[in-house]
């Protein structure tokens, strides 16, 4: 991420008056799409609420495509792209944007990178022109010097979010325990300290002409916009970008556990803390959903079966999360708990095994999932109101499109929800979260036995 | 040969003759005004005030009931009582336990957090309208009929407790609290964590929940704030049937008020030590101004200079230009008594002395006239996008409770802009002046002492100060088992 910060009109079949309960409110972003003969794919969509105009840039590539001895080169071509281009100088990008009263962000994971700038919607060209200029022209304006820049603060991210903070090294440690060597989710998105050490000015020519073309990106723009004007706009800056290949799609076997994969790393920190992890399918496959409220049963409120044995009854854990990774190529299931003074991890182990076997023999009654289903449509509802920045209306859109090649997927994807049975949930835990094919990561305190 | 490629894009903007012109940025229209939404205020039988505001493009709402009393008003020796009130207040009501209460919020597909700050506490409800009917009667219970369990109590204690151990392991954490306790001390409140000290939270009662929650969750006391897709004539009853038999004694006595220690005679630097630290966390500040400041819009532009975006002299100097962190921001933290000014960042180890160089570097710029351009960008930066910040029924809902806390005026919001683009260079360079002390603000540390200490020796910045985690958190709890 650039800057660690924290973050519809929406059309709605069903009148939401108290007796909704009968019909699922239907939740659609109505949107229009159109393809630049560069092969940049548009999604306009109108929200008046505030004059605000957000674009949202997703390249569809992200950590995965990173080379050997490159890892983490994918974020900080990220931070290379506010650095300035052609025609803005080192510095312009934030100055220009702040002047009109403008934000702006970007992010990288495993699958993509995307760019967002928030501004008043005056000043929308501002943002198509700097958004336009970094993709047509980055390379005019990146120097080694912008590299070394850029490596110094991203290896301060890196110690800021991981080496610095209690337990920031397990969240690195996960994916080489999960995926094989090799594997494109093998190494974290931060990547290694001597890799980001090594990376080059002449890298980042080739990542950008490899993965920055226009056809590898899709953009939205949402807000306070006219769609005709703005289609025009959007024509008008991104228009004369030049095409490019765009990379071959990526092909991975798929991966499997076989065993219990165990390791344990010593931190400084006084309470022990466990992260239980399996391979599960990639988000919108089959199981993706079910997991989700698999999740939700472990963890995701006080009634939830691990957050009541541990830290409730037991009162042996201070905390536990339960969480399904979607991710597009390979995601994985999550149970992480810390343990009390005076406990250990197995004691957590034992419990949370004991949990996963009741929810793997026994279907759960229709009270629990149908409260899960109620928590996770609600959370739709909430994410119709901000309309740019991250996670907002723009960004899913994008997102959307991006997983199902459908921005507008909002009711199909909580359609998936909608349709669960608790005997699915039972089913998605048998088939998933076997107790002898997963990584158990443990970690303990520095001089402890 | 970057001429000749420059030539070559020039021929093809001709031949291309949609190619827009790049030389300079295009300039933008004139900016959109704020279209305050229409605040309703109404209020219910028992004159609680009740404030709405309709926001009608998503089905949701959010219904905050606001008391003005927070952990600003713990008395001494019970540091963290307004805290765990709030936490208490969802843990047993009415008829329910904690658990019936979660389930039966969470099968609503509602949100409905407890929460208390320094200056005032909020039950927040967050739910489907459709479900709006059945979850206020949950809220009432909560905020109106705790019924503060023991078992709850133990509970609350041993996580809180907890969260200590937690705390001092983190460098961020451990840095954060031994600023507040260098410049606040250990009885003013704002020298310690809003949970409590370890020894206070040990010794809670129910008796002394019950004390904190009758002096101020009062009906007198209290402001309800709803923001979403109702209308007045729809909620009103449904408050009123809630909340409207709520009746209580008299408002509560006047907030304490806290003298804040005067700027010491010298600059002093305190170190906290984390051996093997790969960062030294840094603040370096002291007392800034209460909330009510005449000075809020002037500060407000020249920490915006300094630390308040992406593009300040701080982030700029020891980020963009240095690489020494990932961000460095400054930061006037305002409540009903004069907060913390703090200018802070992560930097990493070896370059901790050099930082300290370039922050003084700032601060003592700041003092000097700012010269124009900068200063309409910082102004535009905080007015231009003020409109944006009214955008979701949350964002609303939270300005409203500060407009309530802070019993700022009716044209609050539709004024600000026009103050803010009205403060003048010579008014940033007063309030820098009077509220940036380079020489005498406090240096509090948390990193590897015995990495970073001479390079600081060195700069000769002030005597230092070793402090151990426990001068800054108490002695290490002793969690029930």
């Amino acid at each position: 991420m650039k800057l660690a910060t924290l973050l519809t009109s929406v059309a709605l079949a069903a009148a939401s008056s108290a007796i909704a309960q009968t019909a699922p409110t239907k939740i659609e972003l109505p949107y229009t799409q159109f393809t630049l003969a560069n092969g940049l794919t548009v999604i306009l969509h109108e929200d008046h609420a505030v004059p605000l105009v957000s674009t949202n840039m997703w390249y569809h590539v992200g950590s995965a495509r990173e080379k050997p001895g490159r890892t983490g080169f994918a974020h900080l071509f990220e931070h290379l792209m506010f650095m300035g281009s052609g025609h803005v100088k080192p510095g312009e990008f934030d100055d220009w944007l702040e002047g009109v009263g403008g934000t702006n962000n970007g992010s990288t994971e495993n699958d993509r990178t995307n760019y967002w700038i928030n501004v008043p919607s005056n000043a929308i060209e501002l943002a198509l022109f700097l958004e336009s200029d970094r993709m047509g022209y980055l390379l005019d304006s990146a120097t080694p010097k912008t590299v070394e820049a850029q490596r110094d603060v991203v290896k301060n991210e890196r110690r800021q979010s991981y080496e610095n903070r209690p337990y920031g090294q397990a969240e690195l440690l996960l994916g080489e325990l999960l995926y094989p060597e090799g594997h494109p989710y093998h190494w974290p998105v931060i990547g290694y300290m001597p890799d980001l050490t090594a990376a080059s000015y002449e890298d980042v020519v080739e990542f950008f002409k490899k993965y920055y073309a226009p056809s590898n990106a899709s953009l939205v723009v949402a807000g306070d916009i006219n769609p005709a004007t703005t289609r025009k706009l959007v024509e008008k800056w991104f228009g004369d970008i030049k095409p490019a290949p765009g990379p071959e799609p990526i092909n991975v076997p798929g991966v499997a556990l076989t065993g219990v994969t165990k390791k344990t790393v010593t931190d400084k920190v006084q309470l022990p803390r466990i992260y239980l992890a399996w391979l599960t399918p990639p988000h919108f496959a089959p199981g993706d959903a079910a997991l989700d409220m698999v999740a939700d049963a472990l963890a995701g409120g006080k009634n939830s079966r691990l957050y009541k044995r541990l830290v409730y009854e037991l009162q042996i854990a201070q905390d536990v999360q339960a969480y399904q990774a979607s991710q597009q190529l390979s995601s994985y299931f999550l149970i992480q708990a810390t343990a009390r003074p005076g406990h250990t991890v197995d004691e957590l182990k034992k419990v949370i095994d004991e949990e996963i076997a009741k929810l793997q023999t026994v279907t759960p009654d229709a009270h629990e999932t149908e409260r899960s289903i109620n928590t996770i449509e609600a959370s739709f509802f909430k994410r119709m109101e901000q309309v740019g920045g991250f996670g907002g209306k723009a960004d899913q859109l994008n997102a959307y499109y991006t997983a199902t090649g459908d921005p507008d997927y909002f009711n199909e994807d909580l359609s998936r929800y909608r349709a669960m049975s608790p005997s699915d949930v039972r089913a998605a835990a048998v088939k998933f979260l076997p107790l002898d094919r997963r990584v158990e990561l443990t970690v303990m305190p520095e001089g402890a036995k | 040969m970057k001429r000749l490629l420059l030539a070559f894009i020039c021929l093809s903007a001709v031949v291309q003759a949609q190619a827009p012109d790049r030389t300079r940025p295009p300039q933008s229209g004139p900016p959109p005004t704020l279209k305050l939404p229409g605040i309703q205020k109404r209020a219910l039988s028992n004159r609680l005030p009740v404030w709405i505001v309709e926001r009608h493009e998503v089905p949701v709402v959010h219904v905050n009931l606001v008391v003005l009393g927070g952990s600003g008003d713990d008395p001494q020796g019970k540091f963290g009582i307004a805290n765990l009130t709030a936490s208490l207040l969802t843990e047993g009501a009415g008829s329910r336990s904690a658990l019936e209460i979660a389930d039966a919020v969470d099968f609503l597909g509602a949100d409905l957090e407890t929460n208390s700050g320094s200056d005032s506490s909020a039950v927040r409800l967050n739910v489907p309208v459709a479900r709006l009917g059945a979850a206020l009667p949950i809220m009432a219970d909560v905020a109106l009929r705790p019924t503060f369990p023991q078992a709850e109590l133990d509970r609350q204690k041993v996580q809180r407790l907890t969260s200590i151990i937690q705390a001092r392991d983190d460098p961020s954490a451990i840095d954060q609290l031994a600023f507040a306790r260098v410049v606040f001390g250990p009885t003013h409140r704002y020298g310690t964590a809003q949970a409590g000290s370890a020894q206070n939270i040990s010794a809670f009662t129910v008796e002394d929940v019950r004390a904190f929650y009758r002096a101020t969750y009062q009906p007198a006391n209290s402001a309800i704030i709803v923001v979403g897709d109702v209308t007045p004539d729809r909620v009103m009853p449904l408050l009123e049937t809630s909340f409207g038999k709520w009746q209580g004694g008299s408002a509560s006595a006047q907030h304490p008020t806290y003298q804040a220690a005067p700027l010491p005679a010298e600059r002093q630097i305190y170190i906290v030590d984390k051996p093997g630290a790969p960062q030294s966390q840094v603040r370096i500040g002291w007392v800034g101004v209460p909330r009510s400041t005449p000075d809020y819009f002037p500060i407000t532009v020249m920490n915006t200079v300094l630390g308040g975006a992406f593009s300040s002299r701080l982030n700029l100097n020891l980020r963009e230009k240095h690489g020494y962190t990932y961000g460095a921001q400054s930061q006037f933290d305002m409540r009903l008594n004069a907060g913390p000014v703090v200018a802070t960042a992560g930097i990493q180890t070896d370059k901790t002395a050099d930082a300290l160089k370039e922050f003084f570097l700032e601060l003592n710029g700041i003092l000097q006239p700012v010269p124009a351009d900068e200063l309409t960008r910082a102004k535009h930066y905080v007015s231009l996008r003020y409109p944006l910040g009214f955008e979701t029924t949350g964002d609303i809902a939270a300005r409203l409770e500060q407009a309530v806390v802070y019993h700022l005026p009716d044209d609050y919001f539709s004024t600000y802009v026009q103050k803010i683009e009205a403060v003048t260079a010579a008014e940033v360079q007063r309030v820098a002046q009077k509220y940036i002390v380079p020489n005498k603000f406090a240096v509090v540390i948390a990193g590897d002492r015995a990495a970073i200490e001479p390079g600081i020796r060195a700069l000769n910045l002030g005597p230092i100060k070793i402090m151990t985690v426990d001068d800054v958190f108490g002695p290490a709890p002793a969690v029930p088992r």
